[in-house]
């Protein structure tokens, strides 16, 4: 950033060129992961908690505010989606819906008890509240399995009139699927983003006494944008629980919710895609390493039968990240084109 | 008839007094500005009429109504839009958006997830016609963190003016200014006064700048209403005189 008049109009060129990129790598994933060590499942997973990193950066990113409990409502979309699959109907698209539909819920209930709360004293909250919803999870065991787990459900067959697609069986027809959810809830954000409320949420990050002053009501905007955060968080969390055909208390718990952050800071958090390549980044390391962080901690520090936690090199990598570039790695990428 | 009348007011701060028993009253048209000796409580007495905090005793009319206990946003609504001591904008995105969420947000467009086509363009002319009253034209693209100061302070002024307001609060606009941008800010609060008969009241430290733009002057000090009238009996007050040369003391 130098203090010379920003090439802006160079910058904007770039990007259908990014985005085509973008869009042509996902959409050929499961033909060239296996080529780089990667499965089709892998990609799912990136692409599940990429939205998941995406949803909570339209918190953090674009309206200011950090969440540190967004996984509650992960876990919530993921628990809807598990248990309506197991007790109310088989049909995918409805249990994912009902899982939206929960985290959304439960995000606006409890967006509206934090909205006044800012800076460290919101983050604290969301934390709170979001280890209230981890308990209810472990605890209650005759409905959500407790600290085994949901289990007993199946993603089923979409049914598109003529055609039914096996999604259970075929990992790469589920990944499509995936990608189809992923790409209608972005281009959703996107729009928003793009909107005049998108405008007022940009307007609060950056001066939140200036925005006021407009005339905007900045709880009630807010709130808005931790509702719609929690419903696509929850989406993403509905497909977890598909990928897995399982669900998992742990994927509610603050620890969780710190993953997330830090797959978006990672990525960029200023950049829409950024928490994208930042999920990408962390869910294959973690992939990598939790099979082979044995041999990289005999290899590097040489001192065998202690085994470095996959999480020490992800820590280590944010650490690195966060001090030399604070945009992120995508913000490193950027910084290279122009 | 008045704009603003503000009625007895009086704010403490626990056992500080910053404003003590002040009423003034605003004619539609007028351009109003507040001086007084630092500490005398002008920022305070500006933040009770825009909403900031209530007044601890005392009420505040605008256009015939009671406002003294509205949130800002609500003040805002009314027709009543302010600037701040230090610039308050948004600095990473460009003069031209800066200036457009204000517009939309005066148009009511605050919680849509599209405009139509019409409504679009109509932003779009008024914010372009905005950067051009406020001297930004061809600005608009620039990050509006990264412009000059006086820029910063025009493209704030734009964007208050995008409210279209019926009395614009200004709070020190030539804050921390060389002669050059002081003399154009000021020659842009005299052109909108003089041809939108905007109603504006300011706070100024430069006495130049107030003695050139301001119908009235009022003086505050130590939180008390010292004197109020036109310039040439404002320079002329004894009173004010002391006040002034007793802090230069």
């Amino acid at each position: 950033m130098s203090a010379v008049s920003l090439p802006t109009a160079r910058r904007v060129s770039y990007r259908p060129l990014a985005l085509a990129a973008i869009w042509l790598v996902l959409l050929v994933a499961p033909y060239w992961m296996p080529f780089v060590g990667g499965y089709t499942a892998l990609g799912t997973r990136i692409l599940v908690f990429g939205l998941a990193a995406m949803s909570l950066n339209f918190l953090l990113g674009f309206t200011g505010v950090l969440s540190f409990g967004h996984a509650a409502y992960f876990g919530l979309g993921a628990y809807g989606t598990g248990l309506a699959l197991k007790f109310l109907a088989p049909s995918t698209p409805l249990a994912l819906i009902l899982g939206v539909l929960l985290g959304a819920i439960a995000g606006a209930v409890l967006g509206a008890l934090i909205v006044r709360r800012r800076g460290v004293y919101f983050a604290m909250v969301t934390i709170a509240f979001g280890q209230v919803f981890y308990f209810i999870a472990f605890r209650w065991h005759e409905v959500t399995g407790g600290d085994d787990g949901l289990r007993g459900f199946q993603r089923q067959p979409l049914h598109l009139g003529l055609t039914t697609i096996d999604i259970l069986s075929n990992a790469t027809a589920f990944y499509y699927f995936v990608l189809f959810c992923f790409a209608l809830a972005v281009g959703l954000m996107a729009f928003l983003l793009r909107s005049p409320f998108g405008r007022t949420l940009l307007a609060i990050r950056e001066n939140e006494r200036r925005a006021r002053f407009l005339g905007i009501p900045i709880e009630l905007h807010i709130w808005l944008a931790f509702v719609i955060s929690c419903a696509f968080i929850a989406l993403a969390g509905g497909l977890d629980a598909l990928l897995n055909n399982f669900a998992n208390p742990r994927e509610l718990h603050y620890s969780q919710s710190g993953e997330i952050v830090i797959m978006a800071v990672l990525g960029g958090m200023r950049s829409f895609w950024g928490p994208l390549i930042g999920a990408a980044v962390f869910i294959s390391l973690e992939d990598y390493l939790s099979a082979s962080a044995e041999r990289w901690s005999v290899q590097i520090f040489n001192w065998p039968g202690h085994t470095l936690d996959w999480m020490f090199w992800i820590g280590l990598l944010f650490v690195v990240v966060v001090l030399l570039f604070p945009r992120g790695l995508l913000g490193v990428l950027q910084r290279g084109k122009t | 008839m008045s704009v603003l009348e503000v009625r007895g007011v009086t704010k403490s701060f626990g056992s500080l007094v910053a404003v003590r028993d002040v009423s003034i009253a605003v004619e539609r048209g007028e351009l109003r500005a507040v001086i007084g000796p630092n500490g005398a409580g002008k920022t305070t007495f500006f933040n009770l009429i825009s909403g900031f905090f209530p007044p601890s005793v005392g009420s505040i009319v605008f256009d015939g109504r009671d406002i003294t206990r509205l949130a800002p946003h609500r003040r805002v609504a009314l027709g009543m839009a302010r600037t701040f001591q230090i610039t308050e904008i948004f600095p990473e995105l460009t003069v031209a958006e800066n200036v457009r969420i204000s517009t939309e947000v005066a148009a009511g467009y605050r919680l849509r997830p599209w405009l139509g086509r019409a409504a679009a363009a109509r932003v779009q002319g008024r914010v372009e016609s905005l950067l051009s009253l406020a001297g930004l034209g061809g600005k608009g693209d620039r990050l509006v963190g990264e412009l000059a100061h006086g820029d910063q302070r025009a493209a704030e002024i734009a964007m208050a003016l995008a409210l279209e307001p019926r009395l614009l609060l200004l709070d020190e606009p030539t804050a921390g200014m060389g002669e050059q941008e002081t003399y154009e800010i000021a020659q842009l609060i005299r052109r909108l006064h003089r041809d939108t008969k905007l109603t504006i009241v300011l706070i100024e430290h430069d006495m130049r700048v107030v003695f050139h733009l301001a119908d009235r002057i009022t003086v505050l000090d130590q939180g008390r209403l010292l004197a109020e009238g036109a310039p040439d009996a404002i320079a002329a007050n004894e009173a004010v005189q002391a006040a002034y040369l007793g802090k230069a003391a």
